[in-house]
């Protein structure tokens, strides 16, 4: 498998606080990779300067053979990396057909030759993908917690990406629906979209990634195979103390 | 905007959803035509009561619907309040003020370049300040006009601090028409044409992009609008049409001064109209300024011109506990 995503020796500081640390990270196409770490080890801080929110100061983010370096994250979004924010941020005065169609009119259309031939049967599809298809004209304001979850992986798909960095879609959400919400990205990664998973609810991680990369105050301290991963010393003692 | 679509969008979902990409429930042409329609009987209406100052007021209110509207594509839209409305439209003034002195060019080329210089001012602001969000983006446009300002009081091949007179032509270019008559014709092609474009931009791509900046700029950035792109693309237009507003007041008033050209009753005005209509959609600028404006002509002439600033104070406090969403707000959900 070639790598999608190529990061090397990526830093990152606010003002003296060094948030991420010479971070060395590859993730193959069509890969389940779970992120881990304790809260403010940096996990967010990557995703924000792998989708370009933040830039980073030092380092290389590859992406599909493109270096994603200076690109703002509209660009990168076109380019096929889609994120879910952790707190969900859907657009506040549109029902969730038209949250849907924000993506689809400014990513996809932004690629070249590409077009959405019916854009209402993709939003209402999309939304049936996540069983919203009954609130297509609601505004996100009526929506539980956990639809306003999927609404925000719904919309992320909506951009048609290669790679989605779902953060923290499962927080707070109850033992069925983080299930609802796992079966969901299974059957993402199923299609061929390739997942980065930042999580707490390590039940689900330990289920969906095939390869686990833990974060400790913005180093990477372990990377392979999730059950291995979780019985080393050094991630132990991070978790639990030593 | 986002309300108002949603609520005209439910009883038939799949064909209006579908409909709304290629120019709105009604076509971009028919909607004109109807605004000509509309403009026609405005016009044919002032001629009927035959008296000069329904025209002299008349121009006033359709040049606020013009800058409500032009504030609105920034405001209402993109959510970025502009409180230099001022600054675009006395630009406009004087670069009709500067050009009468140059080259004597008709009055709707002086437009369109009070329009252009308006609008790359508008880019060029937007450019330095709409990195500030909220309150500060506001503040900006505040101190932009303080500046430009400044500039025009201490230029004075345009007449400084003591102000510019302007003598109307002797002809009147059209069919013989009253030279305020012909003002007032002007203004209301400006206000066709804004109204127009506004509402030709809120069911377009461009439209969505800008409502996605109002509710949530990350995440619009994320889903890949052009965030920055966007908003000067708003800068410029909302400008563009302040300046085109503003371009016409040198012949209107034949006398301007910096004092009363970068007034701060059109800042005030241009944003307490929209509010009172209603920012959603482009019929909320249009309702706020006949409300507002021809209240304020009416109690100039019968009460005090003084009343007239008061009048809007009272009305946005009322509007603002009664109908925070305008008076668009009471008609949908």
């Amino acid at each position: 498998m070639s790598a999608l995503l190529e990061v090397r020796g990526l830093g990152k500081r606010f003002g003296g606080f060094v948030a991420l640390n010479d971070i060395v990270l590859e993730v193959a196409d069509g890969e389940r990779l779970g992120l881990i770490g304790p809260n403010g080890s940096g996990k967010s801080t990557l995703v924000n300067c792998l989708c370009g929110t933040l830039r980073n100061e030092s380092g290389q983010v590859r992406f599909a053979g493109k270096s994603l370096n200076g690109l703002s994250a509209h660009e990168r979004s076109r380019l096929g990396l889609a994120r879910s924010f952790q707190l969900p941020r859907p657009f506040g005065t549109m029902t969730l057909a038209e949250n849907l169609r924000i993506p689809i009119l400014y990513a996809v259309h932004a690629r070249d030759g590409v077009r959405v031939a019916d854009v209402p049967l993709r939003c209402a599809d999309l939304l049936a993908m996540v069983g919203l298809a009954d609130k297509a004209d609601r505004l996100p304001r009526d929506l539980t917690q956990i639809e306003m979850r999927k609404l925000e992986l719904a919309r992320a798909m909506a951009s048609e990406p290669r790679l989605l960095i779902a953060d923290e879609a499962m927080a707070g959400l109850s033992h069925q629906e983080v299930d609802d919400i796992l079966a969901l990205l299974l059957q993402l990664n199923a299609q061929g979209i390739t997942i980065i998973m930042i999580e707490h609810i390590m039940r689900a991680v330990l289920a969906f990634s095939q390869r686990l990369v833990v974060l400790v105050a913005g180093r990477k301290i372990a990377d392979g195979a999730p059950q291995d991963v979780v019985r080393q010393p050094n991630v132990v003692e991070a978790y639990l103390g030593s | 905007m986002g309300d108002a679509r949603a609520s005209n969008a439910q009883p038939h979902h799949a064909p209006a959803a579908s409909a709304r990409v290629r120019g709105g429930p009604m076509g971009n042409t028919r909607f004109v035509a109807g605004l000509l329609v509309a403009a026609a009987a405005t016009f044919g209406a002032a001629r009927l009561v035959d008296n000069a100052y329904v025209f002299f007021a008349g121009y006033v209110v359709l040049q606020y619907i013009v800058l409500a509207t032009a504030w609105n594509i920034l405001g209402g839209y993109t959510g970025y309040v502009n409180f230099g409305t001022a600054a675009f439209f006395a630009l406009g003034a004087y670069t009709t003020v500067a050009l009468h002195k140059l080259v004597p060019l008709p009055l709707p080329v002086m437009m369109l370049a009070g329009g252009v210089i308006s609008g790359a001012i508008g880019l060029g602001t937007g450019y330095l300040t709409l990195r500030l969000r909220g309150t500060f983006f506001s503040i900006a446009t505040l101190a932009m006009a303080v500046v430009v300002q400044t500039l025009i009081t201490n230029w004075s091949f345009v007449g400084g601090s003591r102000g510019a007179y302007i003598v109307r032509p002797e002809a009147t270019p059209l069919f013989g028409l009253d030279y305020v008559q012909y003002l007032f014709l002007l203004m209301l092609g400006l206000s066709v044409i804004a109204v127009g474009v506004a509402r030709a931009i809120e069911h377009s791509r461009l439209g969505y992009g800008f409502a996605a900046i109002r509710d949530d700029e990350l995440a619009a950035e994320a889903n890949g609008v052009p965030t920055l792109r966007l908003k000067l693309i708003a800068t410029a237009l909302s400008g563009g049409f302040m300046g085109m507003a503003g371009a016409p007041l040198p012949y209107y008033v034949t006398y301007l001064d910096p004092a009363s050209g970068f007034s701060l009753s059109y800042a005030v005005n241009t944003i307490a109209m929209p509010l009172i209509g209603g920012t959603g959609s482009w019929l909320g600028p249009i309702l706020g300024a006949v409300l507002l404006g021809t209240l304020q002509q009416v109690a100039t002439v019968t009460i005090s011109s003084a009343l007239s600033l008061l009048l809007v104070g009272v009305l946005l406090v009322g509007f603002v506990v009664a109908a925070p969403r305008g008076i668009i707000g009471w008609f949908s959900r």
